[in-house]
């Protein structure tokens, strides 16, 4: 009876180690030294910073590498002036940029303003952001450097894609924008 | 002779006349209503194509609210011509020097509103309908609909739980009846002098005393359980430090399933760092605000909420409120549409990690090998609650390393060595594995 009263002991206690785990825990690790860096992870808390956050703004007067500073303001003038910019990038390397442009778009844009431009994207047709207009609006007279400033700023409902778009992103994006105007 | 009604011919006109006379006033009629009216409908279709994106008829936005905007206009002392007229050029409205545009003008910052040249007075008539509609009137029907939703599964949770206890007490009375009937049966068989077959078995070898008598059978029983336990034993080590099926739970309730399945934004929208660096990223609070700025409440689908949300207690109301706590963490101010300027963190808890001594690079996997997310990541846009799908061990990356062939496709990087190592391995195709995917320094060192 005794060696009954043991394997029932040892079943137990398996049964016992297995209901702990716990899906809203992370498992146990062998040798934590080896898994968790002695430097600091993104994100992460950080004791010694004012915020208490790994994760920082540029310092003031500073730009981030691979940036530059954007000349025009967000503000009607500022747009009026941005309206009227050229695309800086190479006209012979077009198709590659609008192709680029166009994978983009479809990521980032598409969503509202709809694969053609006509401002019938999957979140419009589902009536969860409203009145998105056609990119060949008559009184908007869109240009390319419109669509760059708009996409730098936000207008509107629309906010600032410029933390998800960089520098060469925007104008390939914008480039496409123009190819869907003419297109519609 | 039969009496026929209606057969004579000048009854039968002036019936006709009196049938095209109703017609005729009531077609006039509506005409008439629709001149000064509106029609709500074609209104509503109007202002979510041309307004929504500035107004909202019961919020602050770039532009005022709307609801009942020309009962405003008319007690500024404007008519429905002013109306029109700054619809269609509110910039030379303001030049003109009035009053009451200069006033709104200044009071949104001085944002110009678009101007809409192309709609015409009956678009502006329907538009005004519409906003002049009662917009409380959906709202009271919403809300009755919610509760009667509310109240449907409370109703039939109800009908569960008293079916359930109905259960219970049915077989516990059918317990204590067999219990009885034992019980007699064995007092009439003790009064007839029957003799239990239990009492007889005591004389018998008991089964567990011939077990350990017998030598083999215990030596094959313990090799088994030995066995048995080494099996278990090396199975639970394996997992250690594993986190498959790792599912924390969140500050914020954020629904894969919702942005990802239902509305099919693309994962890179949010993680777009995924695109361009080592780490996928979690999206700052911004990149949520580009659309929550917008979307202030869970409207659910249109089929409405599946039973099975409503039974986690996934009401759109509950989804509201876990918007609302964007909004905290972000200081929006929703009334007025403007940045409060106080913020507090969301501590997101992280579930993917790889061990330090690994190197992972999202983007060679994301652009120059064009994986879907879902590879590594399961379904996403199915997960209510986001979890860790696969386990993410050695033996996992190599097995998808060794399988997984090299995309050529517009990648001239690769061009060169492709064409000498399949040469060389006499193969095609090169898996990730063939052009050096295995060597220990790609991901340690």
């Amino acid at each position: 009876m005794n060696s009954f009263c043991k394997i029932a002991m040892v079943l137990g206690f398996m049964a016992l180690v297995t209901s702990c785990a716990n899906p809203n825990r992370p498992n146990y690790q062998y040798m934590p030294d080896m898994y968790v860096p002695v430097t600091y992870e993104t994100y992460s808390e950080v004791g010694f910073l004012p915020s208490g956050m790994e994760a920082e703004q540029p310092v003031a007067h500073t730009i981030p590498r691979g940036w530059m500073p954007y000349k025009y303001d967000n503000t009607p003038d500022g747009k009026a002036a941005a309206k009227l910019q050229k695309s800086p990038l190479d006209s012979l390397n077009t198709d590659n940029d609008i192709a680029k442009g166009g994978e983009l778009y479809n990521i980032y844009c598409a969503i509202c303003h709809g694969g053609k431009g006509d401002g019938q994207g999957n979140l419009v047709k589902r009536e969860k952001i409203l009145g998105v207009p056609k990119y060949n609006d008559v009184a908007r007279d869109i240009t390319v450097g419109d669509v760059y400033h708009t996409i730098y700023y936000g207008l509107n409902a629309m906010g600032s894609y410029a933390n998800q778009l960089n520098y060469t992103e925007r104008w390939q994006v914008s480039e496409y924008v123009m190819k869907l105007k003419k297109d519609l | 002779m039969k009496k026929v009604p209606y057969r004579h011919p000048i009854s039968k006109f002036l019936g006709a006349c009196l049938v095209v006379f109703l017609l005729f006033s009531t077609a006039l009629f509506s005409q008439d209503e629709a001149a000064t009216q509106g029609d709500p409908a074609k209104g509503k279709q109007l202002f979510n194509q041309n307004c929504a994106a500035c107004h909202s008829l019961d919020r602050k936005m770039t532009g005022p609210m709307l609801a009942n905007i020309e009962s405003k206009v008319i007690d500024a002392g404007k008519d429905r011509q002013w109306i029109y007229d700054w619809v269609r050029n509110s910039a030379g409205l303001i030049k003109s020097g009035d009053d009451y545009a200069n006033k709104i003008f200044n009071e949104f910052n001085k944002v110009p509103m678009t101007p809409f040249p192309t709609l015409s007075d009956e678009d502006i008539d329907n538009i005004l309908a519409y906003t002049a509609a009662p917009a409380a009137t959906p709202k009271p029907a919403a809300a009755a609909g919610g509760a009667a939703q509310s109240a449907a599964p409370a109703s039939s949770g109800i009908n569960n739980t008293v079916v359930l206890g109905a259960l219970v007490l049915i077989f516990g009375l059918l317990v204590i009846m067999l219990v009885l009937v034992n019980k007699t049966l064995r007092r009439i068989a003790e009064a007839n002098g029957v003799v239990l077959e239990k009492e007889r078995a005591e004389k018998r070898l008991p089964i567990w005393k011939a077990f350990v008598q017998n030598q083999f059978l215990v030596f094959v029983t313990v090799v088994f359980l030995l066995l048995a336990g080494a099996y278990y034993a090396f199975g639970w080590m394996m997992q250690i430090g594993i986190d498959q099926g790792y599912q924390p739970i969140q500050p914020i309730h954020y629904s894969h399933k919702i942005h990802a399945g239902d509305n099919k934004i693309d994962c890179k929208f949010c993680h777009s760092s995924a695109r361009v660096s080592k780490t996928s990223g979690v999206p700052s609070l911004n990149v949520c605000m580009n659309c929550h700025k917008f979307i202030s409440e869970y409207k659910g689908n249109p089929e409405g909420p599946s039973p099975e949300d409503l039974a986690n207690g996934y009401t759109n109301e509950f989804y509201t409120g876990e918007i609302q706590k964007l909004y905290d963490a972000v200081g929006w101010d929703q009334e007025n549409g403007s940045y409060t300027g106080k913020t507090k963190p969301v501590e997101w808890v992280r579930i993917h990690n790889l061990p330090d001594f690994v190197y992972f690079n999202h983007s060679q996997h994301v652009s120059v090998a064009g994986v879907e997310c879902q590879t590594c990541h399961g379904p996403v846009e199915e997960m209510e609650v986001m979890y860790q799908y696969a386990p993410l061990t050695m033996g996992w990356c190599i097995n998808c390393h060794k399988d997984t062939g090299v995309k050529m496709e517009g990648n001239e990087y690769y061009e060169k060595i492709h064409a000498e190592l399949s040469k060389k391995y006499g193969v095609e195709k090169l898996t990730i594995a063939q052009m050096g995917g295995l060597e220990c320094g790609k991901c340690h060192y």
